[in-house]
């Protein structure tokens, strides 16, 4: 309907020269200037910025731009260098991608069985406190979410109480000193802040159901539980596919502020995903350009991938990226 | 139409509530946990067990965060980033929307692109650190504002809203003389309220939240945010438990007042938070619209 609308707006053909046209919207170009400038210097400028991941970037003191020209062109190097030579490529993509996949292993399924639960809830009042109380970690920054896992998980914490007042363990297990807790420990925390939140987007999915169709399923007799499995489900599978594909585009975004603020020294080797890597090497250490060859590496695939699954997840129209 | 329930139905009924109610724990209690361990005794805590009511009242820690000039401070930014933040976010970001609902601009597509394809693609930390370190925007309290004075991502809800809205609404104004920009703050912006609001909100706690451009962007502590803060107190846990448990135990004991101590973080955690749970039940409908407007038109 509002494709129709804008289809024939844009059949009325402007009138008058280029130059009268663009004096007759000169109070737009007004507006418009300040966006410009700044997406000039906010992301143009950082974007030019990343032909330091071409050269010997060494600060000597001079304006950026102007040090790019004194500093050595070295091509490839870098990225030759995170790739085959560091040794740690294979560490890094190891890291990211179990954690991206743990991830989606959990927050995909998360939401969904919450919002199916959610719309046989027939308790107005009850239903409402477990939705508001549901969303509420999706709006608390990283920082508050880490402290509550640090100290949940902590040895005198909570769980390891729990699990050892019931006779699971013998003694608290340090979940931060055993890097092979960590993925988990990000996976379980991305789902936690995002599953309540996240099932707003089938809960609303699932109004959109023709109720007609539940009247027929009531008809022939189905109970209350194949109507869930049977009609709204695949209902639903539109909406979980293109999930899923935006998920798997993402692949590369394992997260940064979680390991950043939930990594140790100990469990480094478990953290590193790409963002933080590049982080550490390129800003820590102070190898810069190595540093922004790995950011760049990890964009251009990211890149590459995002328009991929925002071409498939087009033929699911109504919900693509963009 | 009322139909009697089954065996089956009654089934139904119990696993749904009890995985609710499952759901409720897993989101509610870690927050009252937090809440037990802030108002608990601090060498209490360490001795383990704590799980659904604190034993050992003690409130001190909460008058130690609160008189605390270097975290009254902090929130004092904080706060000062979300007063001045937001205006100025949705003020230039729907201004760039509404310049972006006239197909007929000459270059309208070209402008388009240049901000949808920052969503795609971007520099990344490293060369936007060197950015900002050319720009003077290290250590400066506009490095808060800056960069968020636009996002592309809430540019295109409010522009698809806006375009949205009936072509006659602007035509009057147009055929009494008033040019683009009168139109914009006179006649879009107020009916654009609703959208504004839950934009707004958005940005508001984006910027609460947000502590990694404080933690990289900033040295002086006088600028640093509640949350950098707040990571700085984790860090100095992180490092506290790491060393021999038991030298750290009886460390973390003997200095109760530490920031290391439990209650101590633990109070810092329920008072950056308070802030959002008490804006939360006034305002989660517009947060509700926020993710359905991303979804439905993203």
């Amino acid at each position: 309907m509002k494709k129709m609308v804008r289809a024939s707006a844009e059949k009325v053909r402007p009138r008058g020269s280029l130059k009268a046209r663009m004096y007759k919207q000169r109070y737009l170009y007004i507006m418009l200037l300040p966006a410009l400038i700044w997406v000039l210097f906010m992301c143009y400028m950082p974007m030019f910025g990343l032909y330091m991941a071409f050269i010997d970037y060494v600060p000597d003191g001079t304006p950026f731009f102007q040090s790019f020209f004194g500093s050595d062109f070295v091509g490839l190097k870098w990225i030759n260098y995170f790739l085959f030579e560091s040794g740690d490529f294979y560490k890094v993509m190891r890291n990211t991608l179990a954690t991206s996949l743990l991830t989606i292993i959990f927050s995909i399924p998360a939401p969904i069985i919450i919002a199916l639960m959610l719309n046989e809830i027939r308790m107005r009042r009850f239903k409402k406190v477990v939705q508001t109380v549901s969303y509420l970690p999706y709006f608390i920054s990283w920082v508050v979410v880490a402290n509550i896992f640090v100290t949940l998980l902590s040895q005198e914490g909570v769980i390891n109480s729990i699990c050892m007042k019931i006779g699971l363990i013998d003694e608290p297990i340090r979940y931060f000193q055993n890097g092979k807790y960590f993925w988990w420990i990000i996976a379980i925390a991305n789902t936690w802040k995002g599953m309540g939140y996240n099932s707003i987007i089938y809960l609303s999915a699932i109004t959109g159901i023709d109720n007609a169709i539940y009247e027929a399923s009531m008809v022939d007799g189905a109970t209350r539980f194949q109507k869930m499995i049977y009609i709204t489900l695949p209902s639903l599978k539109d909406t979980i596919v293109i999930m899923l594909i935006l998920a798997v585009g993402g692949i590369l975004n394992a997260g940064f502020e979680q390991q950043l603020l939930l990594q140790n020294t100990q469990i480094l080797d478990y953290a590193l995903v790409i963002d933080l890597y590049s982080y550490k090497f390129g800003i820590q250490e102070a190898m810069y350009s190595y540093g922004a060859a790995v950011g760049l590496f990890k964009s251009i695939i990211s890149f590459i991938l995002l328009v991929i699954v925002n071409n498939i997840s087009r033929k699911f129209d109504s919900a693509h990226i963009m | 139409m009322k139909i009697k329930q089954t065996a089956s139905d009654w089934a139904m009924d119990i696993i749904c509530v009890s995985v609710m109610v499952i759901l409720f724990i897993i989101t509610f209690y870690p927050f009252w946990y937090v809440f037990i361990v802030s108002i608990n005794d601090p060498s209490d805590t360490m001795r383990g067990g704590l799980t659904l009511l604190p034993r050992v009242f003690n409130g001190s820690a909460y008058g130690v965060i609160l008189k605390d000039s270097e975290f009254l401070h902090s929130m004092f930014i904080s706060a000062l980033r979300v007063i001045i933040g937001t205006p100025i976010s949705l003020i230039f970001t729907s201004m760039l929307a509404y310049v972006l609902t006239k197909k007929e601009l000459v270059g309208y597509k070209f402008f388009r692109k240049i901000f949808v394809f920052t969503m795609y693609f971007g520099g990344g930390i490293i060369p936007t650190y060197m950015i900002y370190k050319m720009l003077g925007l290290i250590d400066n309290f506009w490095v808060y504002i800056i960069p968020s004075v636009i996002s592309v991502y809430y540019m295109i809800l409010i522009n698809s809203y806006m375009g949205s809205l009936p072509k006659e609404l602007e035509e009057s104004a147009y055929i009494d003389g008033a040019n683009d920009i009168v139109v914009f703050a006179r006649i879009i912006l107020p009916v654009s309220v609703p959208i504004m609001a839950t934009i707004g909100l958005f940005v508001a706690i984006n910027q609460w939240n947000s502590f990694f451009d404080s933690y990289l962007y900033t040295s002086r502590q006088e600028l640093k945010t509640l949350q950098a803060v707040m990571m700085n107190i984790l860090n100095q846990y992180k490092t506290a438990s790491l060393t021999d448990s038991a030298a750290a135990a009886a460390n973390a004991a003997k200095q109760n007042t530490g920031t290391s101590s439990d209650s101590i973080r633990m109070t810092a955690t329920i008072v950056s938070t308070i802030p959002i749970i008490l804006v939360y039940p006034f305002v989660q409908r517009y947060f509700v619209s926020g993710i359905m407007m991303g979804a439905v038109k993203g």
